[in-house]
């Protein structure tokens, strides 16, 4: 065992291991909230530590306990479990700054609370990314669920209640009704449910049976919000904004699409994808959640609200990637993960600012605000421009690569939408920025007495649209990484 | 010495303590008196399940007097895991008992109480350790009467009506089962197990061998609340006091799933009993209907004591699915169940005792804000109902996956989609009260001053949540012990 194995189940104990510290710090604020920047750099450093031995070639694995004979809790670094792993690890210290001014400057109550479920759920995370077979992934899964309920329901009213229905009666109902079950199934099989390259289903099943498992984990992974299953992204919108920001910008949602790329790359093949083509249909009713859903952010007037339809959007382009099987639109489905992150992490960073400094929460609220909040502003700008895949930004490169797999694959079709997409996503989201910087400032009610976000606030959206702007100029470790998992 | 006599002291020691209960007449050493035999029982399980899984089969003569002449006690894998779970939940649950029986029972009739549960606990171990077919008949009355008792001395007079109720069902089952009995005796000329297994084959298509089998299916169905003769269980476990709902949970219902394994793999025979007269088409069907209607039923509950106990109504029907398989994997299903089951449900009634303890009433309305003001008891109640949602982790998974494994191999993927239909169902009843206890604010009233349960009722309500958490990731003792039951009992039937 290598000693970049040992350090896998500390990437889970570590966030773990603060949520308890936090509790007992819960009367000294600043000294709760060090334990988690503390917990958030050492988990990033940790998990960095992990790196070169992945580049390397290497594959970290580490058996943690047998629960059913043959059926391990195991870990295990790949390529695509580190790229989330870092993504996931990374934003976390970000957002934990990002939360202080925020829950600060929001007077939420029970702010202890939210960062030991914050803990939790990265711990979960970092389990989801470094699963080494679908079993120890369905369990990360369910505790990823689970952690972020009280985070969901935070406000604690009616509404809240409500919204957590939504939120675990999708979640658990298409884990248990369809995951569950697509991977007892794949377990009955293959006798293994391991994550190998090239697949384990292969002349294991019937081209038939392989359709149905498709359509059982895709849709059973309702975390990749594919229509009909992407009412709980918006219901959660009732959080807290920095746990829309990560958890269901980051965390949560790219944990979602990261099981469908997993489980096509890994558990499928996608050699095997490509050959019987008995989940195509899944290809159409990913490109109907791209479009539909952005006709749906068009039309929403609270910010969250649009942000999240353009969620459920953005996450189809990585089902799609997954799906259209081959290695150019496996890359792009990876790129994307990271990309779209930091694009939209910043974007859901400058509507909590907004909420905070300005008190808006509609999108029609915001004419001139760019005066006030230039900063802020000018980050959602950024940012836009990344979600819509435009350069100078990270955006561009994973659409790029989509485009390239739904022409190798002779999906043309498939293009187009992606093209349309980008339109829509113009229409939806620059209007915003535009309207803040450009048109004049309403009559009755001058911007007075609107300043910029709290500091704290500031550097993290900062942070993540200069991250937006790095993607673009140094997308080659991403690739490279993702070359690793599914060839060139 | 001893230790060759184990089978038999496993059920003469709770037969002996139990007048001795009456002798001391008062509570607490009663009590006592009930927690070391039900330890030192606890104690003889383990010693008798580690002698089976290295041994074998153990067979011991009662009195010296070879079988079939004399009375014998047979423990293969799945008796002992059974004496296991019983003597374990009575251990565990007696733990909890004495603080919340003071609070639900008259002090004068404290000691009555501990005097059934040992004469409880002794039919049941005497069911599960007998290889004598009219032996169970007679465990069965010993055990059922006393739990009579046990319901209704609880402190609602509803409880009366349960007890009642449930004796006249009751006693109708274990007719039934008589008449079987005397069916089979008629045509074998014995009573042993072992014996009438061998002489079945040569009588089974007389029909007299065909009666006594329905006969027994009735009776069986009736004492393990088989849909749809589950009707005596939901009052009986609301209206009973919170430990004796607890105890007998984890242990009653176990043990009439038990016999009605024995009954039908070893002693009439896995070939006869689903091949020739094809059980599994009435079981199956009949275990499936619970499942979704008694979680149905669970989701619609006010009392949520009554929930549990419709809910318990859905778990027997996953056992039922599990044996109606006829497969390794179904009967693994089914028998960890047993296990985990008793696990979760004896946490979960523990908790609601807790409940009682500090609000005198379980009902769903009177729950609201419980989370801030019972922390610990309301989180023990989430850990357990995560459980019985069957979460990745918790011993309910287990159980599950190896049903829904069963489903899948036998080919018929709609059964497998059901029975997870049945848990979601479970995620809406366990989080109904998730939300009343979290969501909603505490009853504005001055009388109601709720603080957190005493920690002698917490300690073992947590020690049965950390198990099944601990049992939903070790799984070498429950699983390994089931795979051979399953085995066994596969074999045995030929």
């Amino acid at each position: 065992m290598t000693s970049a194995a040992a350090l896998l189940p500390y990437a889970i104990a570590l966030p773990l291991a603060a949520a308890p510290l936090i509790a007992l710090a819960r009367r000294h604020p600043n000294l709760r909230e060090a334990i988690t920047l503390v917990a958030g750099g050492a988990l990033f450093w940790l998990v960095l530590s992990i790196l070169p031995e992945v580049e390397a070639g290497g594959r970290p694995a580490i058996s943690l306990l047998d629960t059913v004979p043959g059926l391990p809790i195991a870990l295990e670094a790949e390529p695509l479990g580190m790229l989330f792993a870092l993504l996931a690890s990374f934003l976390w210290i970000v957002t934990s700054i990002y939360s202080i001014g925020y829950m600060r400057g929001h007077h939420e109550q029970n702010q202890t609370r939210f960062y030991i479920c914050f803990a939790v759920a990265i711990a979960s995370t970092m389990g989801v990314a470094f699963s080494a077979n679908m079993f120890t992934l369905f369990l990360f899964y369910e505790a990823l669920t689970l952690s972020t309920y009280p985070l969901v329901t935070h406000a604690g009213t009616e509404k809240a209640k409500r919204a957590g229905r939504v939120y675990l009666g999708i979640l658990l109902g298409t884990s248990i009704g369809f995951q569950l079950l697509a991977i007892v199934w794949t377990w009955s099989l293959c006798d293994t449910l391991d994550f190998r390259p090239g697949g384990i289903l292969r002349d294991r099943a019937s081209p038939t049976v392989i359709g149905v498992l498709g359509a059982l984990y895709v849709f059973g992974i309702g975390k990749a919000a594919l229509m009909p299953f992407h009412r709980w992204l918006p219901a959660a919108m009732v959080a807290p904004t920095p746990v829309s920001a990560l958890l269901h910008a980051v965390a949560v949602v790219k944990a979602g699409v990261f099981t469908v790329l997993k489980v096509a790359i890994y558990i499928f093949g996608i050699d095997l994808l490509a050959e019987l083509g008995v989940t195509d249909w899944l290809l159409y009713i990913a490109g109907a959640t791209i479009l539909i859903a952005s006709i749906v952010a068009l039309r929403k007037d609270n910010l969250k609200a649009r942000l999240a339809y353009s969620t459920v959007s953005q996450l189809s382009y990585i089902v799609l990637g997954a799906l259209l099987a081959n290695s150019w639109a496996a890359i792009g489905a990876g790129m994307h993960i990271v990309t779209h992150a930091f694009g939209k992490i910043t974007l859901f960073f400058c509507a909590g600012a907004i909420m905070v400094a300005a008190h808006k929460t509609e999108v029609s609220e915001l004419r001139a605000i760019g005066r006030a909040m230039p900063i802020t502003m000018l980050a959602f700008l950024v940012a836009s421009l990344s979600v819509i895949g435009l350069p100078p930004l990270g955006g561009m490169w994973s659409k790029w690569y989509l485009g390239v797999g739904a022409l190798e694959a002779d999906q043309i079709v498939f293009l187009g939408v992606l093209m349309l997409s980008s339109l829509l996503n113009i229409a939806y989201l620059l209007p915003i920025p535009v309207r803040a910087f450009l048109s004049p400032p309403s009559t009755e009610s001058p911007p007075e007495g609107m300043k910029e976000a709290p500091i704290p606030c500031l550097i993290a959206l900062l942070v993540t649209a200069v991250g937006s702007v790095w993607l673009f100029l140094s997308p080659e470790p991403i690739y490279r990484l993702m070359v690793q998992a599914v060839g060139p | 010495m001893i230790s060759s006599h184990l089978p038999a002291l496993q059920v003469v020691i709770p037969l002996l303590a139990a007048p001795l209960c009456i002798v001391v007449h008062r509570a607490k050493a009663a009590w006592v008196i009930a927690l070391v035999v039900s330890w030192a029982s606890l104690a003889i399980s383990v010693r008798l399940l580690e002698r089976v899984l290295q041994e074998g089969v153990v067979v011991y003569s009662m009195g010296g007097w070879a079988a079939p002449w004399g009375i014998e006690y047979r423990i293969d894998e799945i008796n002992a895991f059974l004496l296991l779970i019983v003597s374990g939940g009575s251990a565990l649950v007696l733990l909890f008992a004495r603080v919340s029986v003071e609070r639900e029972i008259e002090a004068e009739r404290r000691y009555v109480f501990y005097t059934m549960w040992l004469l409880c606990l002794t039919g049941l171990l005497g069911i599960a350790i007998t290889g004598d077919a009219f032996n169970v008949f007679v465990f069965l009355e010993i055990s059922s009467l006393s739990s009579y008792v046990m319901i209704s001395l609880g402190s609602d007079r509803r409880g009366l009506m349960a007890a009642f109720r449930y004796l006249i069902v009751g006693t109708i089952g274990a007719t039934f089962i008589l008449i079987g009995i005397g069916l089979l005796y008629m045509m074998t000329g014995t009573l042993n197990m072992a014996d009438l297994a061998e002489r079945l084959p040569a009588v089974a298509d007389t029909r007299t061998v065909k009666v006594a089998f329905w006969f027994f299916a009735v009776g069986i169905g009736t004492k393990m609340a088989l849909f749809p003769l589950h009707f005596w269980l939901p009052n009986a476990y609301a209206y009973a006091p919170s430990a004796a709902s607890a105890f007998l949970a984890a242990s009653a219902t176990k043990v009439a799933v038990y016999v009605w394994l024995r009954f039908y793999f070893s002693v009439f025979g896995a070939s006869f009993s689903f091949d020739a007269m094809s059980l599994s088409d009435i079981l199956l069907p009949l275990g499936l209907v619970a499942a979704l209607v008694g979680s149905a039923v669970a989701v619609f509950q006010q009392d949520v004591k009554r929930m549990l106990a419709y809910s318990s109504v859905a778990q027997i029907g996953y056992m039922a699915v599990g044996i109606s398989f006829v497969s390794v994997n179904g009967l693994i299903g089914a028998i960890v169940h047993l296990f985990n089951h008793a696990l979760m449900k004896a946490a979960l009634f523990m908790v609601l005792g807790c409940v009682f303890y500090r609000l005198g009433s379980v009902a769903l309305r009177d729950l609201d804000g419980l989370g801030r003001q019972m922390p610990w008891t309301m989180a023990a109640f989430v850990a357990g109902g995560l459980s019985l949602i069957g979460v990745p982790s918790s011993a309910g998974f287990i159980s599950k996956w190896y049903l829904i494994l069963a489903a899948l191999e036998s080919g018929s993927w709609p059964i497998a989609f059901l029975v997870l239909l049945s848990s979601l169902l479970a995620v809406v009843y366990v989080w109904r009260v998730v939300e009343a206890a979290y969501f909603r604010a505490p009853l504005d009233d001055p009388s109601r001053r709720v603080v957190e349960a005493p920690v002698s009722l917490l300690v073992p309500v947590w020690l049965l949540v950390a198990a099944n958490f601990y049992f939903g990731l070790e799984t070498s003792l429950t699983v390994g012990v089931a795979e051979r039951a399953a085995r066994t009992l596969l074999g045995a039937g030929g």
